[in-house]
């Protein structure tokens, strides 16, 4: 446990590392992300039968995942604190947010699914 | 309650972090009887029941933080977690990378349009829709966009959360209700339009869905901040 909690840091710090020192775009967690991944593909080439879901940092990693939305109460609860600020931008903030969620999920989940039949056909 | 008891009790994390654990049980408790309806979202409850112990014992969010910065923390090693059902799904994510691709600029676009462009037509000020644009990434990408445009970091992150529940709440019966059976494509929508709130959703759903979810939220955490001043300066004047 100790070891895959090791590992799931050590992919955030060096992503942060990176991230920082090459002045990339993305955030430290998700560079870590792709650093994980890549790693877990370089892994399995020298196992007959990886398992990831064995090992120590998919048991750390599954932990984590399966309690996703627990940690996204403490900013949530922040949010609570400056509702006042939402309230004095009146309702067209949380009208355009509503609506502007929807057109998004419409918009990405349209255009996957065309071009991957698109793809699929060509 | 012992007024020097509550002082302690003021003064160490721990009362808050039991507290913020306990109401997430209880959510996640609620959620699971409600058969995981997108309604029950256990984010939203557990931040509803919080709230009103704060407010109850007319305590300051800053003392709250003291003892929920040890959960909030995790959410970085969770994002890096997020490689292992990647991995696990690498040849079906590399199969489905054009739509992906064509999928992450349209929708990344239309986030941020679409929000900047009803906020502006309500009459929402200058700041508010510089705050509003990046809305669909992570907090923390999100209100560095924001900071550095010239808008209200605080605002952006109440947005990215609202966001994030609205678009967890929404995504399944939306997709449903649309006969759309791709959870690749479900999945990749969610992570876009709400980020990590909608990945965890996704996850509740489907595991291929969490995956498409993950990795459309790393990406469009690098898409988003690079085309959202590139953008702004033709919506807001």
């Amino acid at each position: 446990m100790i070891r895959g909690v090791f590992l799931l840091l050590l992919c955030q710090l060096v992503g942060e590392v990176l991230a920082r020192t090459l002045n990339l775009p993305a955030p430290g967690p998700v560079i870590g992300l792709a650093l994980l991944a890549a790693g877990l593909a370089l892994w399995s080439r020298r196992h007959p039968a990886p398992d990831v879901d064995t090992t120590d940092v998919g048991k750390a990693a599954n932990v984590l995942l399966a309690s996703l939305s627990l940690l996204f109460v403490p900013a949530g609860v922040g949010v609570v604190q400056y509702f006042d600020l939402l309230t004095r931008y009146g309702v067209a903030l949380g009208v355009s947010l509503i609506v502007s969620t929807l057109a998004t999920l419409l918009a990405t989940v349209g255009v996957f699914l065309m071009v991957k039949r698109l793809a699929g056909a060509a | 309650m012992n007024w020097r008891l509550w002082v302690y009790l003021q003064t160490t994390p721990l009362f808050w972090l039991t507290a913020t654990l306990g109401a997430y049980l209880v959510a996640d408790r609620l959620s699971i009887a409600a058969r995981r309806h997108p309604l029950v979202n256990p984010v939203l409850i557990s931040v509803a029941l919080v709230a009103v112990l704060l407010r109850i014992s007319d305590t300051p969010y800053e003392t709250y933080f003291d003892g929920a910065q040890f959960v909030h923390f995790l959410l970085g090693p969770a994002t890096v977690a997020l490689g292992v059902p990647l991995y696990k799904n690498l040849a079906l994510v590399r199969r489905n990378l054009i739509p992906m691709a064509a999928a992450l600029l349209v929708g990344a676009i239309v986030a941020i349009v679409s929000a900047v462009v009803i906020a502006a037509w309500l009459g929402a000020p200058r700041e508010a829709l510089i705050s509003l644009a990046p809305k669909s990434v992570t907090a923390g990408v999100a209100m560095a966009v924001t900071e550095k445009l010239g808008g209200l970091p605080a605002l952006t992150a109440v947005l990215v959360i609202l966001t994030g529940v609205t678009g967890a709440v929404v995504v399944t019966p939306l997709m449903n209700a649309l006969g759309i059976r791709d959870y690749a494509a479900r999945g990749f929508a969610a992570g876009l339009a709400s980020h990590g709130i909608g990945t965890a959703r996704a996850f509740v759903v489907d595991p291929v869905a969490g995956v498409f979810a993950g990795v459309a939220m790393g990406l469009n955490a690098v898409v988003t901040p690079a085309i959202v001043p590139l953008i702004l300066p033709w919506l807001v004047h």
